[in-house]
């Protein structure tokens, strides 16, 4: 006996647990199946880039803070070095410094909320290890607060420098979580990595080659999870990421375990990072003097950066006025988008939320 | 009913005030009467434990992720249940537009009434049951099979897609994991030679646990399936479907759902006991409070593998069920039959024996079992369509 099917239009989101904020996927499905995927993006759209416009080149740091919101340092980061490319000013060492620590801090803990939510979304019931993840997040979260009073929109780069050199207690925390972390880390792993179900689960679903990464724009983890040793920071040392040593850690098959194991890989590059700038750091000036309202030359400037999910940067172009002309943000969660409908057709419902999760994308960032 | 009942003193003494009110000819009312002061009480008290279970579950997950849980309402918040079931009454109850009103409605009933059925055949403590059926075990699997289609039915009756998906999949899955915890059942009925639970708990010189351990893990698995619970929680899969056949539920009827699926537990954890760990048997302590502590033991573990292992994914749950633990069931079951037919009347001595032959023979079967079978296929349609796609 044959019965008559027919595909059955899903609309999961904009509303809808695992989408990332308010993300719509329209899913036809066949069965489980997937059959055909549109992303439907702009139901978090603020309007940044214009806004920037007709603010001063300081006052769009707090802008960068509600892009990419669960990684608002690296934001500011990549925001002031196209600033200061664009005005020609250079930070002191001390800044550099403690701009590279702060980063690598909001690295992991953005890679914790990554995985975190990749294991919500494969179903550890409550959020297990989402709690685990947001256990260490804490910490991290604790000690941007002491650098800067705000624990999620930051603002704590300047152009020139940082707000204001670490306190004292500051660094103390600072031994403490490095001394803590990989043990979080190997924890996390046992959990979860070794888990004959998430294999089961991940291994193998939703690969990317490292040619499909490469076309596609993919940047951060989840081209090299796919094998592209790829990294700003490498190819392009900003700050003080030419003084430390650090590998880039790629892994071969690119699908959607690859692109977490590749995250908990560079959390521990992160913490060999912070490490050395522990040791190389030196009392100083953490901010180069120069005017809160000033008038950059005429010209443009873009500095990309490796922020934890990838490729980021502030295109700017100044006019000679005190705001932007233009400032242009090249966000990596919307080039992780690119491949949406590749990766999931063809897969069933289950993965397609597990694939969502790995791509870690962030909608503040997506839709701007 | 069974003679227990009839000696019990709530039954004795409705029973006589009743018929000395009304006279001889009207002992039909009376038994009823007795009879329903009976099911009050049980029904009455397994709820309980249901919902003080939903406490339990909510303080011990907690605890797991490093938390607190609730603990706002009363002392280390022991009356959070009452306050989610004032919550849960006094909220609108909507049916949403274009949902089939009757059997909408009707879903939640006929998911709680398996749980209630399934009471009357458990052996709560020595002397302490409400019906000795002969054919208890072949009930409880009759019995339980009606979630299904309550699961069915609110997923049909619901206007949402997600409804939809979660009902399809608890069917696919539940049909599939009856086979399975049948087998097992089957065992310890061979095992025991009698599918009356009482019989049951009486031939458990060991416990069959020990004895039959693969059976016991078998059955562990097919009921975490049957219950929906981690790793097999694919109907409501929060992630995924919202809560699968129960979004579109609100108010009480919500609530009517919630409390199934806890009490469900509960009975699973009695089932366990009386099957697995001697019922009502140990020493010292009085046999009702030892069937609560082991009721309380699985419940934990089932709190401690839901709060530890996401999820299988729907054709990975279907391949566990027949290409895993349906051969090592027959495995067990036809072990267990052969050892019965060399040891008929098995007492602690011949149990032992036993115990010693299938911790021997089963456990390395499943080990070995589990890397023959493997769950990391692709879906055959991923190759096809992705590249047909571009």
């Amino acid at each position: 006996m044959t019965m008559r099917t027919e595909p059955v239009v899903v609309n999961m989101g904009p509303h809808h647990p695992s989408t990332h904020g308010v993300f719509r996927m329209k899913l036809t499905f066949d069965g489980e199946n997937i059959l055909e995927a549109e992303p439907v993006i702009g139901y978090l759209h603020r309007g940044t880039e214009k806004l920037a416009e007709e603010r001063q080149y300081t006052q769009v740091i707090t802008l960068t803070d509600r892009l990419d919101y669960v990684a608002s340092m690296t934001n500011n980061q990549a925001y002031v070095l196209s600033c200061e490319r664009l005005v020609g000013i250079e930070p002191p060492d001390r800044g550099k410094y403690l701009r590279v620590i702060a980063a690598e801090l909001q690295r992991i803990a953005s890679h914790l909320i990554g995985v975190g939510f990749f294991l919500q979304e494969l179903g550890v019931f409550g959020g297990t290890a989402l709690m685990y993840a947001f256990r260490e997040r804490e910490r991290i979260l604790d000690m941007f607060e002491m650098l800067c009073g705000a624990r999620i929109t930051l603002t704590y780069m300047r152009i020139g420098g940082v707000l204001q050199d670490a306190p004292e207690e500051f660094w103390p925390a600072l031994r403490s979580f490095l001394n803590d972390m990989p043990g979080y880390a190997d924890e996390l792993q046992a959990l979860v990595f070794d888990s004959e179900i998430v294999r089961s689960r991940t291994v193998g679903v939703a690969p990317v080659s490292a040619e499909d990464a490469v076309a596609a724009s993919f940047t951060g983890p989840i081209l090299r999870a796919s094998g592209v040793a790829w990294d700003w920071r490498k190819a392009a040392p900003y700050d003080a990421y030419d003084r430390v040593e650090f590998d880039v850690p790629t892994c071969e098959g690119g699908d959607n375990y690859d692109r977490f194991w590749v995250r908990m890989l560079e959390v521990r590059q992160s913490l060999r990072i912070i490490e050395q700038c522990c040791e190389q750091i030196e009392p100083g000036p953490v901010r180069a003097t120069m005017a809160m309202l000033f008038r950059p030359p005429p010209g443009e400037a873009y500095v990309p950066i490796e922020a934890p999910k990838g490729e980021l940067g502030f295109y700017l172009v100044s006019d000679g006025t005190i705001a932007p002309y233009r400032c242009h943000v090249r966000s990596p969660s919307f080039m992780s988008l690119t491949l949406f409908r590749e990766m999931l057709v063809g897969w069933k419902l289950a993965d397609a939320i597990v694939t969502l999760g790995s791509l870690d994308f962030n909608m503040g960032e997506v839709d701007r | 009913m069974g003679e227990t009942l009839a000696g019990n003193v709530i039954y004795r003494n409705v029973y006589q005030f009743v018929q000395d009110l009304l006279g001889e000819e009207w002992s039909w009312v009376a038994y009823a009467a007795a009879g329903m002061a009976i099911i009050l009480l049980v029904t009455n008290a397994v709820m309980a434990i249901g919902t003080v279970y939903t406490w339990f579950e909510r303080r011990l997950l907690g605890r797991f992720q490093g938390r607190l849980g609730p603990n706002r309402a009363g002392p280390f918040g022991v009356l959070q249940p009452i306050a989610d079931a004032i919550k849960l009454i006094t909220k609108e109850d909507i049916i949403a537009v274009g949902a089939d009103r009757i059997v909408f409605t009707l879903a939640p009933v006929v998911m709680l009434a398996p749980t209630l059925l399934v009471l009357a055949v458990i052996p709560f403590g020595a002397g302490s049951w409400v019906a000795d059926l002969n054919v208890a075990v072949l009930y409880i699997a009759a019995v339980s099979g009606i979630s299904t289609i309550a699961v069915m039915m609110a997923g049909y009756a619901s206007p949402n897609s997600f409804s939809l998906f979660g009902s399809m999949r608890a069917v696919a899955m539940l049909v599939s994991y009856e086979v399975p915890l049948v087998m097992a059942l089957l065992g310890v009925t061979v095992l025991a030679q009698s599918m009356s639970l009482v019989d049951v708990v009486e031939a458990q010189a060991l416990p069959f646990l020990l004895v039959t351990p693969l059976g016991a893990l078998i059955f562990l698995a097919a009921v975490s399936a049957e219950l929906n619970r981690a790793p097999f929680d694919v109907t409501e899969a929060e992630s995924e479907l919202v809560s699968g056949y129960m979004t579109e539920y609100s108010g009480m009827k919500y609530g009517v759902f919630m409390l199934a699926e806890f009490t469900n537990t509960v009975v699973a954890g009695a089932i366990f006991a009386a099957l697995f760990l001697q019922g009502w048997k140990w020493p010292v302590l009085p046999s009702h409070v030892w069937f609560l502590l082991k009721v309380a033991g699985f419940v934990f573990v089932a709190v401690w593998v839901r709060a530890t292992l996401p999820r299988y994914r729907l054709d990975q749950i279907l391949a566990v069920a027949w290409k895993y633990l349906f051969p090592l069931s027959l495995l067990n079951v036809l072990l267990l039959a052969a050892e019965v037919i060399v040891w008929p009347e098995p007492g602690a001595a011949e149990l032992g024996i036993m115990s010693a032959i299938n911790w021997a023979v089963t456990i390395p079967a499943a080990v070995l079992w589990s890397k023959v079978v493997s769950l990391r296929t692709a879906p055959p349609m991923a190759a096809a369509l992705s590249t047909e796609g571009r």
